[in-house]
C-alpha cells in the first residue's frame, strides 16, 4: 500500500501533513531529489479537495491526469511513506532534529485488499458519501472513489450495524480485520512541512444569501460535483428543489470573501472558479442565462485569458455589484437575487431558478503543532524555521500556484535535512 | 541467451469465475511451453508471492508474466527487486469485470491477452541505468531577485552554484526600489526591500560563484553535464554544469507604444517605473516645471489586457500602484491620488493593504476606461475617462499622469529563433533560386530576433526554451507548473509567467528544487517527469538509419541533434522515454529493452484472428497508458460489459505509435484499429506535450495506404480521450464495434 518504511534515526527525513496536491507535490518533489519522506493524511485516501474537483481552470481538464502520474511517481518511489487516516498528535525537537508522534487510526482493511469489491457487496449498513457532500450513499465497507489512492476499501466502524461481521465473512483474502486499533508512530524528521490545505467557509453564516434555507442557493464547491460525470446526479447540474434543469443562473462572488463581517481577505480562486463553473452550465445548457454578480472580477497574470474566453459568451452578463439579499419565492422556489449594479448606478432584483455562491476559503489548521505562526485569518506565516506551511493552509491559492509553492518548500525541508544529516 | 520465463495466472477477484483458467493454463503450456506456468487463487497474497520469490530463488525463472490485476495495482508486490523482466498481463479490469462471465468471447480475450503478455516477455530485457559523470553545479541565469534566490536557496542545500548576470550588476529590476508592498502580516504596512542583503549573502556564501557583466556564448551538451561556454570581456571560458534555471525577469512593456493613454503628450505622463523614483525621496514633481504635484492619476493595466499589446494581466501592478498611492501619502497627504482601474487584482492577504489605500481620504478610485489624456496649459493635464462608477464619461485634472505599464519576459523565441537561423542557412548555401527567394522572405521577417539568444543551445531543435503562450516560456500544466519542455533547464519569475517579487521569490526556490531533482535522478540514471524513475533509453541501431531526421524533429525535448550527414546524435539525459522517436522512425531501428516495434509487433502477431465465417471480428486499441488506460481500469471497476473483440495495447504514449503496427494488424485481417490518446491542440494534455497529436497526423498517411489497399479509412480512429470521461468508454468501444461490424470483414484475413 505504501512504500518502504523511512529510514529512520538518519536525521533525513521529512514529514508532510497533508496529502492533497501541495502535501504530495512537496513529498514527491523532495522524495525524488533523494529525500525519506513520510506523508500523513486524515482522510483514507490522497488527493485532498482538488481530487473531488470536476475540471481545473483555465485547462479545463481533470484532476485525475495529473493525479494519476504522481500516484505512479509515488509507486515508483521507495522514499516515500504515506500513512493514511494518521495524525500528528506531538512534536517536539528543534529544527533538524524533531521527534514527532503520529495517531494512526484504523482502516480495518489490511493491505491484502485486491479491491474486489464483496465487502462492500456484503455490508448491510450505509453511510453519507462525503466525497459527494453527503448527497450520495455509500455502504459501511466503501471505497471513497474509483481512483482512490491507496486502492483499498475502508470500513466505516461509526456506520457498521452492531455485532456485524459480515465483510469479514465475505473477504475472500481475509483483508478485513474489525480488531484494529489506533496506532503510534514516532519519526524522527529534519523538518515538517504544513500542507493541510483549506476548507470552504460556512455559507450558512451569510443569513442574507439564504444557504441552507433555500435548496436552490447551493455553493462552489457542491457544484464541483454536481457537475462530475462519478458525481451524485452524473454530471447533471439540476435544481435541487425540483431536479428540474435551471432556467436561469446566478454567481454571487464574494461570498463571505473581502467582507469584513465575515473573511476580511479575497479568496483568490472563486472568480476563476466560477467563470468555470459558468462552463459547466454552458455545456449543458447551451441556452440558459447566467449572471455573475462580483466586486473586482479577478483573473490575475495568464488567466485574463480564460476570463476572455469565458466572457465571449453572448448569454453570460458580468455585473459588477455585491449581492447583499437573496430571498425565495415559495411557490416557485426560485430566488429573488438584490444587488448593486454598480456601472448602471442602481440596486436591481433579479429572478433566478438556481444561485451559487462562490463561497471562500479559510485555512484548515485543525491539529497543527504548536509554536506555528499564523496570521489573524489562521493562514501560517513562515517564521519558524523547520515547520513551514504551503499551499492553501499559507495563503488561499489556486492549483497551480500551490503546487509552484509546494514544489519550492520541498527544497525548504531539503535544506533542513542536508544541514542535520551527519556529515563524512 | 534463452529466457526461462514463468508465467502466473491468478484466479482472484473473479477471474477465476469469468474465465477457465485451467483452459488458460492449457494454451500457455502447448503454445509457448515456458519452463514454468502456475496459477493461484490468491496471486498477490503472501504464499502466491512466496510461490514466485521461491521460483526466483531456485532460479527456476529469470522473466515473469502476472497475469492477474492491472499494471497500476499491487505494484508493490508485484515488484520483487531482482531487476528481472516482469510483464503484467491485464485479466481482471480489463476482462474479468467487464466481459461475459464463462463467455466464449471473454475466454478467447483472456488467451489472448496472455500471448500478447507472453510474446512481449520473450523479447524484453532487463535494464541497465545510464551512468555517466554528473556534475551537480547549477547555473542560474540572471541575477535579479530570482536568480538570487534561486541560488541561494540551492546553495544552502549544499549545491554548488554559477550565477550569470548580463548586467554589471546584480539585483534587477528590484534593485531600483526602495520600499516594498507588503507581503506580511499585518499586510498593511511597506516593507523593506531585501534585494541589498540577499546579494551581500549570495557574493559571500562559499557556494556560489557570480560573473557578472557575462553572456552565454553556447550550452552544449545534456542535463548533468552542460559545458556553457562564458564570456566577460576577455577569452570566453567553459563552465560545466548539471541544470540550469532561467531566471531572466521581464521589463517594463514599451510605453512609447501607449500614445493613447498619452504617453508622448507632456512629461507630465510617465511610466510607474519612472513614477517609483520620483517618490523615492520626497514629494512628487512635476517633470515640466520641477513644481511640487498636487494631484497623480494612476491609469491601470496601461498595456496590460489588451489585446492590442499585452493579452495578459501583468500580476504586479495593482499593488505596486498602490505602494505608489501609499508612498505619495506619506509624503503629503493631501495629494489628490486617481486610480483609474478595470478590476483591482489584489488577491488573498494583498486585499488588506488595498482596504487600508482604498480608505485613505486622499484616494479617489474609479472603474473606467481611459480614453483621452490631453496637455492643457503646458502643465496640467486632463483625463477623460468612460463607463465610471458614476455612470458617466468625466474629466479628471491631474498633475502627473502615472502608466502601470505591464512586464514583458525578457524570453528568446525558440521558435523563431530556429526558423531564421535554418532560413538563413538556405540563403547560404543558394541551391535553388526559388528556395533562397522563401528563404530571405523568412529572414526579413524573423530578423527582430537576431541577437536575442540567452542559453544559445546547441541543440538540433534551437538555441532557447520554446515558448507556449504570450511570449512565456512556461509549463502548459497545472499539475506540474514547471514542467518544461528541454529537460534539465526550467524557467522561474516572471520570465515564466507574470509574477510580483514574492511570488518570483517562491518561484525560485520552485525552479531550483527541478534542477536539483534533474542532477539527482540523472546521477541515477533516472528519467524526470512523467516517466520520473524509468530506466529504459532508447537505442538507435544507426547502420540501417536513412537521415530522415524524423526523430530529430518529433522528439518534444529536443534530445536528438544531428550530424552533418543528418544521422541522430542522441542524448540519453534529454530524455523523458516517451519513445516518440520510436514510433517516428520508419526504418524501426529506435527500440527500448523493453518497448520496441518489435515487441509490440509480435503482440499483434500473437492475436488470434478467427476466420471470416466464425464472425467473430478483432479490433486493436492503442491507449496511452497514462490517461485512456487508467481510465479503461475505471470503467472495469465499473462493471459495465462491452464488446469483447477488442485487445488494448498500451502505449507509453500515443506518440509512440509506429504506423508499422497498422499495417500489421490489418494485412493479419484484424478489422480495425483504436487509438486513444490525450488532448490536443492549444490546451493539450498529452504528459509528452505533442504525443497525441503526432500519431494524429501519421495516421493521415495510413489513412492514403488503406485507401491504396481498397480498405475503408472508417476502420481506423483516434479518439482524444480525457479522463473524466472514464464511465463514457464502454460506449465508445460499444459504438466503434457496432461500426466496424457494419463494414464487414476485412477481406485480408487468413492471407
Amino acid at each position: 500500500m505504501s512504500g518502504v518504511q523511512s529510514q529512520n534515526g538518519e536525521g533525513k527525513d521529512i514529514l508532510v501533513i497533508g496529502g492533497g496536491v501541495a502535501g504530495l507535490t512537496t513529498a514527491i518533489e523532495a522524495a525524488e531529489a533523494g529525500c525519506h519522506v513520510i506523508v500523513l493524511e486524515k482522510s483514507p485516501f490522497l488527493g485532498g479537495r482538488a481530487i473531488a474537483f470536476n475540471l481545473y481552470f483555465p485547462k479545463l481538464c481533470p484532476p485525475t491526469c495529473g493525479f494519476e502520474i504522481n500516484f505512479r511517481r509515488i509507486k515508483n518511489n521507495p522514499r516515500i511513506t504515506v500513512l493514511t487516516q494518521a495524525e500528528l498528535t506531538d512534536l517536539t525537537g528543534t529544527p533538524g532534529n524533531y521527534e514527532a508522534t503520529v495517531k494512526v487510526s484504523p482502516r480495518f482493511v489490511t493491505d491484502a485488499c485486491t479491491l474486489c469489491g464483496d465487502c462492500a457487496k456484503a455490508c448491510p449498513a450505509e453511510r453519507p458519501d462525503d466525497f459527494n457532500f453527503g448527497r450520495t450513499k455509500t455502504k459501511a465497507a466503501y471505497l471513497p472513489h474509483h481512483m482512490a489512492f491507496p486502492a483499498a476499501y475502508v470500513i466505516d466502524r461509526n456506520a457498521c450495524k452492531k455485532d456485524c461481521s459480515a465483510c469479514v465473512e465475505a473477504c475472500p483474502y481475509g483483508a478485513i480485520n474489525l480488531n484494529q486499533i489506533d496506532e503510534v508512530k514516532k519519526f524522527h524528521v529534519a523538518a515538517v512541512v504544513v500542507a493541510t490545505g483549506w476548507a470552504p467557509y460556512d455559507a450558512s453564516k451569510m443569513t442574507n444569501l439564504g444557504f441552507g434555507r433555500f435548496p436552490n442557493v447551493v455553493t462552489n464547491v457542491l457544484l464541483e460535483r454536481l457537475a462530475a460525470l462519478n458525481g451524485p446526479t452524473e454530471g447533471k447540474i439540476l435544481r435541487p428543489s425540483d431536479s428540474k434543469p435551471p432556467e436561469s443562473v446566478a454567481f454571487v462572488q464574494c461570498a463571505g470573501s473581502r467582507d469584513e463581517n465575515h473573511l476580511p481577505y479575497c479568496s483568490s480562486v472563486c472568480c476563476s472558479a466560477s467563470l468555470k463553473h459558468s462552463t459547466y452550465i454552458r455545456s449543458l445548457y447551451p441556452d440558459t442565462p447566467i449572471s455573475v454578480f462580483y466586486i473586482d472580477l479577478r483573473t490575475p497574470g495568464l488567466l485574463e485569458d480564460f476570463r476572455a474566453k469565458v466572457a465571449a459568451d453572448g448569454k453570460l452578463k458580468l455585473i459588477k455589484g455585491k449581492v447583499g439579499k437573496i430571498e425565495e419565492d415559495p411557490e416557485t422556489h426560485d430566488l429573488l437575487v438584490t444587488a448593486e449594479d454598480v456601472m448602471a448606478g442602481k440596486k436591481t432584483t433579479q429572478r433566478f431558478s438556481l444561485v451559487i455562491l462562490a463561497t471562500g476559503m479559510v485555512p484548515q489548521t485543525d491539529g497543527l503543532p504548536q509554536g506555528v505562526t499564523r496570521d489573524e485569518f489562521g493562514f501560517i506565516t513562515n517564521g519558524t524555521a523547520g515547520v513551514l506551511g504551503t499551499g492553501c493552509v499559507k495563503r488561499p491559492e489556486d492549483v497551480a500556484s500551490s503546487i509552484r509553492d509546494a514544489t519550492g518548500a520541498a527544497l525548504k525541508a531539503l535544506q533542513s535535512a542536508v544541514r542535520s544529516a551527519p556529515h563524512g | 541467451m534463452a529466457k526461462k520465463l514463468g508465467v502466473y495466472i491468478c484466479g482472484g477477484c473473479s477471474i477465476g469465475e469469468s474465465v477457465d483458467v485451467a483452459r488458460l493454463m492449457d494454451v500457455v503450456q502447448t503454445e509457448y511451453k515456458p519452463p514454468v506456468c502456475r496459477t493461484h487463487p490468491f496471486l498477490c497474497g503472501e504464499e502466491g508471492l512466496s510461490i514466485i520469490r521461491k521460483d526466483l530463488a531456485e532460479n527456476a525463472v529469470d522473466s515473469m508474466v502476472i497475469a492477474a490485476c492491472s499494471p497500476r495495482m499491487k505494484t508493490a508486490a508485484f515488484d520483487f527487486n531482482s531487476g528481472s523482466v516482469v510483464e503484467r498481463v491485464n485479466l481482471r479490469e480489463h476482462v474479468a469485470w467487464c466481459h461475459k462471465e464463462r463467455d466464449e468471447d471473454t475466454q478467447m480475450l483472456a488467451e489472448d491477452y496472455l500471448r500478447m503478455g507472453i510474446a512481449k516477455a520473450e523479447k524484453m530485457e532487463p535494464l541497465e541505468p545510464v551512468s555517466e559523470g554528473i556534475t551537480k553545479t547549477l547555473l542560474v541565469v540572471g541575477g535579479g531577485i530570482t536568480g538570487i534566490t534561486a541560488a541561494l536557496e540551492a546553495a544552502e542545500a549544499d549545491y554548488d552554484v554559477v550565477v550569470v548576470e548580463q548586467q554589471p550588476h546584480l539585483g534587477g529590476s528590484l534593485a531600483t526600489l526602495k520600499k516594498l508592498a507588503p507581503t506580511h502580516p499585518p499586510y498593511t504596512e511597506l516593507e523593506e526591500n531585501p534585494i541589498a542583503q540577499k546579494i551581500q549573502k549570495l557574493t559571500s556564501h562559499p557556494k556560489v560563484k557570480v560573473y557578472t557583466a557575462t553572456k552565454i556564448v553556447k550550452t552544449e551538451g545534456q542535463p548533468g553535464m552542460f559545458d556553457v561556454t562564458l564570456q566577460n570581456g576577455a577569452a570566453p571560458f567553459v563552465q560545466r554544469v548539471g541544470a540550469i534555471v532561467l531566471a531572466t525577469g521581464s521589463k517594463p512593456y514599451d510605453a512609447s507604444k501607449l500614445t493613447h493613454l498619452g504617453f508622448g503628450v507632456s512629461p507630465n505622463v510617465v511610466t510607474g517605473e519612472q513614477f517609483e523614483a520620483m517618490v523615492a525621496d520626497g514629494l512628487p514633481l512635476r517633470p515640466s516645471d520641477g513644481k511640487p504635484a498636487e494631484s497623480v492619476l494612476f491609469i491601470q493595466c496601461a498595456g496590460s489586457r489588451d489585446p492590442n499589446h499585452l493579452p495578459y494581466c501583468s500580476a504586479f501592478c495593482c499593488m505596486a500602484t498602490l505602494k505608489q498611492a501609499d508612498l505619495i501619502h506619506q509624503r503629503s497627504p493631501d495629494i489628490k491620488t486617481y486610480i483609474v482601474y478595470r478590476d483591482i487584482i489584489t488577491t488573498g492577504q494583498y486585499e488588506r493593504y488595498y482596504a487600508r489605500i482604498q480608505n485613505h481620504p486622499a484616494t479617489f478610485l474609479t472603474k473606467g476606461e481611459v480614453t483621452a489624456v490631453q496637455n492643457h496649459n503646458g502643465s496640467r493635464l486632463l483625463v477623460d475617462v468612460k463607463d465610471t462608477l458614476l455612470g458617466e464619461a468625466i474629466r479628471i485634472p491631474a498633475d502627473i499622469v502615472v502608466l502601470a505599464t505591464g512586464l514583458v519576459p525578457n524570453a528568446a523565441d525558440n521558435n523563431a529563433l530556429r526558423s531564421l537561423r535554418d532560413a538563413q542557412a538556405i540563403v547560404r548555401k543558394n541551391e535553388s533560386a526559388t528556395q533562397r527567394a522563401e528563404a530571405e522572405k523568412t529572414v526579413a521577417k524573423l530578423q527582430c530576433h537576431e541577437g536575442t539568444e540567452i542559453l544559445n543551445l546547441t541543440y538540433r531543435q534551437g538555441t532557447d526554451l520554446p515558448i507556449l503562450k504570450d511570449g512565456f516560456p512556461n509549463s502548459n500544466f497545472i499539475c506540474f507548473p514547471y514542467e518544461t519542455l528541454r529537460t534539465g533547464i526550467y524557467a522561474a519569475g516572471s520570465v515564466r509567467a507574470p509574477m510580483d517579487y514574492a511570488r518570483a521569490e517562491e518561484d525560485a526556490a520552485g525552479a531550483a528544487m527541478k534542477a536539483i531533482q534533474s542532477v539527482e535522478m540523472a546521477t541515477r540514471g533516472q528519467a524526470v517527469h512523467p516517466r520520473a524513475g524509468d530506466l529504459s533509453y532508447p537505442s538507435f541501431f544507426l547502420q540501417r538509419c536513412t537521415q530522415c531526421k524524423r526523430c530529430t524533429e518529433e522528439c518534444p525535448f529536443g534530445s536528438l541533434d544531428e550530424d552533418e550527414k543528418g544521422t541522430p546524435k542522441f542524448n540519453a539525459y534529454r530524455c523523458r522515454r516517451c519513445g516518440v522517436c520510436m514510433g517516428a522512425c520508419p526504418e524501426r531501428i529506435i527500440s527500448f529493452k523493453n518497448y520496441s516495434v518489435d515487441m509490440i509487433a509480435s503482440m499483434i502477431k500473437a492475436i488470434h484472428v478467427p476466420e471470416e465465417d466464425e464472425e467473430k471480428p478483432r479490433v486493436l486499441l492503442f491507449m496511452c497508458e497514462n490517461d485512456a488506460y487508467p481510465a479503461l481500469d475505471m470503467a472495469g471497476m465499473n462493471h459495465v460489459l462491452y464488446d469483447a473483440s477488442v485487445r488494448v495495447i498500451p502505449l507509453r504514449c500515443l506518440g509512440s505509435l509506429n504506423i508499422v503496427w497498422i499495417a500489421d494488424a490489418l494485412s493479419r485481417g484484424i478489422d480495425g484499429v483504436m487509438l486513444m490518446g490525450c488532448k490536443y491542440g492549444e490546451d493539450y494534455q498529452c504528459h509528452f506535450a505533442k504525443g497525441s497529436e503526432l500519431a494524429n497526423r501519421r495516421l493521415e498517411n495510413v489513412k492514403e495506404t488503406l485507401q491504396r489497399l481498397q480498405l475503408e479509412p472508417e476502420r481506423i480512429e483516434v479518439m482524444q480521450f480525457s479522463m473524466d470521461q472514464y464511465g463514457k468508454l464502454p460506449e465508445m468501444i460499444d459504438q466503434f464495434m457496432g461500426k466496424i461490424r457494419e463494414l464487414g470483414p476485412n477481406p485480408y484475413k487468413g492471407f
